[in-house]
């Protein structure tokens, strides 16, 4: 169990103007459990970054100090572990034991004692396969597992998780959570974890420190005492506080034509045994919001990119908007100008150097005006807040300004169908709002609307027709 | 083997896909034999050669554990560009001694230079495929073990460049996403080349950038797990390293020099330097 401290500590990233963090004065106990909480931006993953010692000197600058059981994070970091937010970035080693064994390795545990402990590791986090298992053939859920049980196999003093489940879908986080309150339960472990689903992490936790964005500490206690004093300004500010009620937009109008439909459509990728995806039977109307919905791995995105005529589909058929052709076969310009498709990873999709380049883009090469597309771009950037980010960079934004570009981006051309995959995926109870009002308006003007989703709630706050798949 | 040998299932050279008393011997041994078997062939451009180190590579195929069905899948562009120094060599060299054997159009194929351009494309071959065979049966992380325990090869290079491996795949999955996100945004090159061009270099581009910051998440993960942190490293993978393996070094650069030999002794021996 390790003990934490920090007086007036801050920081600045090199070549940044503003503090990242700053006047953090906070005390952690050993075998506390704390859940960091603030608006994004207000340095979380920052202070994660401090305690775990991956802040070296000459990467910015520091204010204040902190210590991990009275030490320099830098020489405490033997009994610090971390898990980050990106499943596939955090593993090393192309079988699961090996991977695990990895850290043992390198703080030179003696051979003999690696196996045990691994073994150990693997059992806690409930890992379901061998150690010969390979990683690359794990789900989101089974590798963020994984990677647990490789800080954990290190004993750390100290547990530092940042955003463990955002990547995950609903089930496989719940198996993470489990996993991390069996670790974690004993008291054996002092705990920070940085998550704005406050619901799920609570039965985590026995404290909650919100920081504040700018500097210091804004509130610390028992989370009921913090939720009751601050919780609707942490609403306001995107946190997922328990208990509130979320908005609804039951659509305003009756479902009009019929613009896009499939019949019998499977897909098998080249070289598959099964096919992952088949006999598909939908239909889709203007100004109706179908949710499609399925367990992992059930060929939801696969089916995103048949209705968005990405993929061809290799039995069945799709039509669209009474063109002879199925939309895989239309040149990329007509596609665009007709059906948009919005990615999993917004990052995929940015193809400029400037916010409001990216937005331009399409209606530029649909030969619009140029009057047309920069009215059609600066209202974009009002209506989805990026008005101050128009000459920034991309791929510089949060996930939440990157994900509500990706959104406008396929807006921008006006296209009659638009096709989402887990839009809301990882996003803040302020974008994730934003996002559901957008979805409804653009609905409500007779778009017709196709969103790939595990997000129960705003299948709800649609009321979207339901679509299941279970695959091949 | 030895008796410490840790117990199956948690991978080593306990992995069972790979047979074959030479495709179990130590990934470094593998390499090596490699190396010092194609070495010799280098020597000589005359066709007997390398033909007689194709013939003893193809007879140890099955010794190794590999189908020629998976070799012949691996070997494809190795023939592929055998086949193209032939009809280069053909069209376009300038000595064409020896006897005509036919006209071509406005070309004579002599038997000079079909016999050069048949030497040079047997020793593409019979360099190579040491090399396609022996990595058929290695495990990228069974090379690493050895490389750091036999060759004292820094952790930070052997480890490194494992981890980056592992992203590979990754970068080709993204690849396809950013193919397909360019075309939802209207961006397609169509039947133009120019415009093929830099549709390609901007995808490369995007995967670059994103290849970058992948590879410092996972730095950062390493980092975070006491990789390179100074402690003196332990291994929790033991690779061996012993008789059989140090047989086959020498098994393997005797047969090389056996091929040279009889080509010498044949007189078909044309030395590359002299």
């Amino acid at each position: 169990m390790a003990e934490v401290r920090l007086a007036g500590f801050g920081w600045r990233h090199a070549g940044r103007r503003a503090w990242a963090l700053r006047g953090v004065d906070l005390r952690i106990g050993a075998g506390e459990r704390v859940l960091l909480l603030g608006p994004s931006g207000a340095g979380k993953s920052t202070l994660l970054a401090a305690l775990a010692g991956l802040l070296p000197e000459d990467s910015g600058e520091r204010a204040g100090t902190v210590e991990v059981d009275g030490l320099e994070p830098r020489k405490a970091r033997e009994r610090v572990g971390i898990v980050f937010q990106d499943p596939q970035t955090q593993l090393v080693m192309a079988r699961a034991g090996d991977d695990v064994a990895f850290g043992l390795e390198n703080r030179g545990v003696p051979a003999e004692e690696i196996w045990h402990r691994v073994d150990a590791a693997l059992d806690l986090v409930g890992f379901p396969y061998g150690r010969a298992r390979d990683t690359s053939a794990l789900s989101g859920g089974e590798q963020q597992r994984l990677a647990l049980a490789g800080a954990l196999a290190l004993r750390p003093g100290l547990l530092l998780l940042d955003e463990p489940t955002a990547n995950l879908d609903p089930a496989g986080a719940d198996l993470v959570r489990a996993a991390l309150s069996r670790a974690t339960g004993s008291g054996g472990t002092t705990m920070v974890l940085v998550e704005h689903r406050v619901a799920e992490a609570l039965p985590l936790v026995d404290r909650v420190v919100v920081l504040e964005p700018g500097g210091g500490v804004r509130a610390d206690g028992p989370p009921e005492r913090v939720f009751a004093e601050h919780g609707d300004r942490l609403a306001a500010e995107g946190v997922w506080v328990p208990g509130r009620p979320l908005p609804r937009r039951p659509p305003s109008g009756t479902p009009g034509e019929v613009v896009l439909t499939t019949t019998g459509v499977g897909y098998t990728y080249p070289g598959a045994p099964a096919p992952a995806l088949s006999d598909v039977d939908l239909e889709l109307r203007s100004g109706e919001a179908l949710a499609v919905l399925g367990p992992n791995g059930a060929g939801k995105s696969t089916l995103a990119l048949l209705l968005g005529g990405l993929a061809a589909p290799t039995r069945g058929r799709v039509a669209a908007l009474g063109e002879p052709r199925p939309p895989h076969r239309w040149p990329a310009r007509a596609l665009t100008a007709r059906i948009g498709s919005v990615f999993q990873d917004p990052e995929n999709q940015f193809v400029t150097a400037r916010v409001a380049d990216e937005l331009a883009l399409g209606p530029r090469r649909l030969g619009r005006p140029a009057a047309e597309v920069s009215a059609m771009v600066d209202e974009l950037l009002a209506r989805l807040r990026l008005e101050k980010l128009a000459g920034a960079n991309p791929y510089t934004l949060s996930g939440g300004e990157a994900r509500r570009l990706s959104v406008a981006t396929a807006l921008a051309t006006a296209p009659r169908v638009i096709v989402l995959d887990e839009p809301t995926f990882g996003q803040d109870r302020r974008t994730w709002s934003e996002l559901l009002h957008l979805l409804a308006d653009l609905r409500d003007q007779g778009h017709a609307l196709a969103v790939v989703t595990h997000d129960a709630p705003l299948v709800a706050a649609l009321h979207a027709r339901r679509s299941w798949t279970c695959g091949g | 083997m030895g008796d410490d040998r840790p117990e199956p299932g948690h991978g080593g050279q306990q992995d069972a896909r790979i047979g074959g008393p030479l495709g179990q011997r130590n990934a470094l041994a593998k390499v090596g034999a490699a190396v010092l078997f194609s070495a010799p062939l280098l020597a000589t451009v005359d066709p007997v050669t390398p033909a007689l180190g194709i013939a003893v590579e193809l007879a140890v195929v099955p010794l190794f554990g590999v189908r020629y069905r998976t070799l012949a899948r691996r070997a494809w562009p190795l023939l592929l560009s055998a086949v193209g120094v032939v009809t280069t060599l053909v069209l376009f060299a300038a000595e064409r001694t020896g006897a005509v054997l036919v006209h071509l159009g406005p070309l004579a194929v002599t038997t000079g230079v079909l016999i050069t351009a048949l030497g040079l494309a047997l020793r593409i071959v019979a360099v190579a495929l040491p090399g396609v065979l022996v990595f058929a049966t290695i495990d990228p992380t069974e090379l690493a073990d050895a490389l750091t325990q036999h060759a004292r090869a820094p952790h930070r290079f052997a480890i490194g460049a494992l981890a980056a491996f592992r992203l590979v795949p990754l970068m080709g999955r993204r690849w396809q996403a950013l193919t397909l996100a360019r075309r939802a945004r209207g961006i397609e090159a169509g039947r133009n080349p120019v415009a093929a061009v830099r549709l390609f270099a901007s995808t490369a581009f995007a995967l670059l950038v994103g290849a970058i910051r992948q590879g410092t998440r996972l730095a950062v993960a390493m980092d975070a797990r006491g990789f390179d942190a100074g402690t003196p490293r332990t291994s929790a993978r033991r690779s061996r390293f012993g008789g059989a393996d140090v047989a086959l070094l020498l098994a393997a650069a005797l047969a090389g020099a056996l091929a040279l030999a009889v080509s010498v002794l044949l007189g078909t021996f044309r030395p590359l330097i002299g």
